[in-house]
């Protein structure tokens, strides 16, 4: 295997060229220079709001500097909120290829469209680097769950567990989240936790999910999710813990933290304080934008109903759990998981199978939905606190 | 009715030995044979991979385990072998919502 060495330490997988418009004014022009840049590793990121959010301008900040990110455009109309030369600052100091176009100063839409077009192929030159070689554990592999119905926690969740048991194993940092989606096992979940003291952080993070969803009337739970079968978000919370596998839990992350170390991360994607941008996490890309602004390398989907997305920035591997869903869409998919509830493929074999593949991908080779141009990104606001020296026991502290 | 079919041990799976239900893990179809808690039971209905048939008669108010956890409790009677859903069970933490009860949530 072989990364992208960045200043950090970190090294990435890809070596995108982000083009990233600080509010929706400036999208249009900033997927034109995407779309003439015809380049799968020329992708589009950004944020929406004009009103400020700390949140958001930390997760640009992460994202931007994100490992398998190699140079930045950013794309800003000019009279947003948004702390465009901070932003900037903060991509210099890691030491990549950066540059700003503001539109009200490059002479409107056709102007700026044309500058970021040369902007990009320049950043794209100067971001070319040689690799180095890269071990398994300096991989960040993230996991989520998206249309999950009855099959999910039979089959493509505890396959992706026994990947993630061996990867920890191997010393890579694995995360799993959403703890709107783990109503039901706190309990069970701060067992697994290397402190009492993290273990009680765990079941706070649960529950103050509980209360958010609860006081916006919906639980983690779409209406596909009854329709495969699943009845009640704790059921559909026994499955999506299956993905977990079994490793003692290190740490419980905030958007953007990054694990210290090898193990296995929870990520609390529920914000903190009184209910205020609205759901926690509007549809599963948003989830998958904070699991890589935590630094995920690569993101293991489970699914049971057939979600097709993939993302910016890292690949998304797709595993799907139901046999009858895997035939009509398997040109959207990467593991066949369904063939366990089949008898073809015992859950050992798929979490091998799973295993591996983490490995070719991150050694270049492209997923389903790369292939196939998925670049899906999402970021609203947010609030949240920074996580309590509970939450990692065995980071070392400055 | 296909009487005469051997039962179906194969289309379901029970996933924890406290279970009181089963996963249906490959379609049932109308007229299939299932044996479910020691009793051959056959299928009036078409029945989708990912769903719960009852191991056993239950009572309303029963809490119903699925990998030996607790996902809810039962809102009515349930006889073996009958679906386990949304008709009959129901969150101990959050209501859950289909597409025509959305307008019912408060947001």
């Amino acid at each position: 295997m072989r990364g992208y060495p960045r200043q950090d330490g970190r090294k990435g997988i890809r070596n995108v060229t982000l083009v990233a418009y600080l509010v929706e004014c400036a999208h249009h022009v900033a997927r034109a220079i995407v779309t003439n840049a015809n380049d799968t590793d020329v992708q589009l990121i950004g944020f929406p709001g004009c009103f400020p959010n700390k949140y958001a301008f930390n997760m640009m900040q992460s994202l931007c500097t994100h490992p398998n990110v190699g140079s930045v455009l950013l794309v800003s109309l000019g009279c947003e909120s948004f702390h465009r030369s901070a932003l900037k600052r903060h991509i210099e100091e890691s030491g990549r290829p950066v540059d700003m176009l503001v539109i009200q100063e490059a002479g409107g839409t056709r102007s700026s469209i044309e500058t970021g077009v040369e902007a990009v192929r320049h950043l794209r030159e100067a971001s070319a680097i040689d690799t180095v070689p890269m071990d398994i554990s300096e991989l960040v592999v993230a996991t989520i769950c998206g249309g999950s119905d009855g099959t999910s926690g039979i089959t493509a969740n505890p396959a992706v567990g026994r990947a993630f048991d061996q990867l920890v194993e191997q010393g890579a940092a694995c995360l799993f989240e959403e703890t709107g989606e783990l109503i039901g096992c706190e309990v069970i979940m701060a067992d697994r936790a290397v402190t009492p003291e993290l273990g009680q952080e765990i079941v706070a993070a649960v529950d103050k999910a509980e209360r958010y969803y609860s006081i916006l009337g919906f639980g983690s739970f779409a209406p596909g999710n009854a329709e495969g079968g699943l009845t009640t978000i704790e059921e559909k919370s026994m499955g999506a813990y299956a993905k977990s596998g079994s490793s003692p839990i290190s740490g419980l992350l905030k958007p953007g933290d990054h694990p210290p170390s090898g193990g296995l991360y929870l990520l609390d994607v529920v914000p903190d304080g009184e209910p205020r941008f609205g759901f926690p996490n509007i549809s599963d890309n948003a989830e998958i934008v904070e699991l890589m602004a935590c630094g995920a390398h690569v993101t293991l989907f489970t699914t049971g109903r057939g979600s097709i997305v993939g993302s910016a920035i890292s690949p998304v591997i797709k595993i799907c759990a139901n046999p009858d869903t895997y035939r009509k869409l398997s040109g959207d998919m990467d593991v066949d998981a369904g063939a366990i509830l089949e008898g073809r493929a015992t859950l050992d074999e798929v979490g091998a199978e799973i295993f591996e593949l983490v490995k070719s991908v991150a050694g270049g080779k492209r997923t389903a939905s790369e292939e196939l141009g998925h670049q899906e990104f999402i970021l609203t606001y947010k609030q949240f606190e920074p996580a309590g020296p509970a939450c990692l026991p065995r980071a070392v502290r400055a | 009715m296909t009487l005469n079919n051997q039962p179906l041990a194969d289309k379901i799976i029970l996933l924890h030995p406290d279970d009181n239900v089963v996963i249906v893990k490959r379609e049932i179809l109308e007229g299939d044979v299932i044996e479910v808690g020691g009793r051959a039971i056959v299928m009036t209905k078409m029945v989708s991979t990912g769903y719960k048939l009852a191991r056993k008669d239950l009572s309303s108010g029963t809490r119903i385990l699925k990998h030996g956890a607790p996902i809810g409790s039962l809102t009515d009677k349930v006889t073996i072998g009958e679906i386990v859903h949304s008709h009959n069970l129901q969150s101990d933490y959050i209501k859950t919502h289909d597409r025509d009860t959305i307008d019912e949530g408060h947001v």
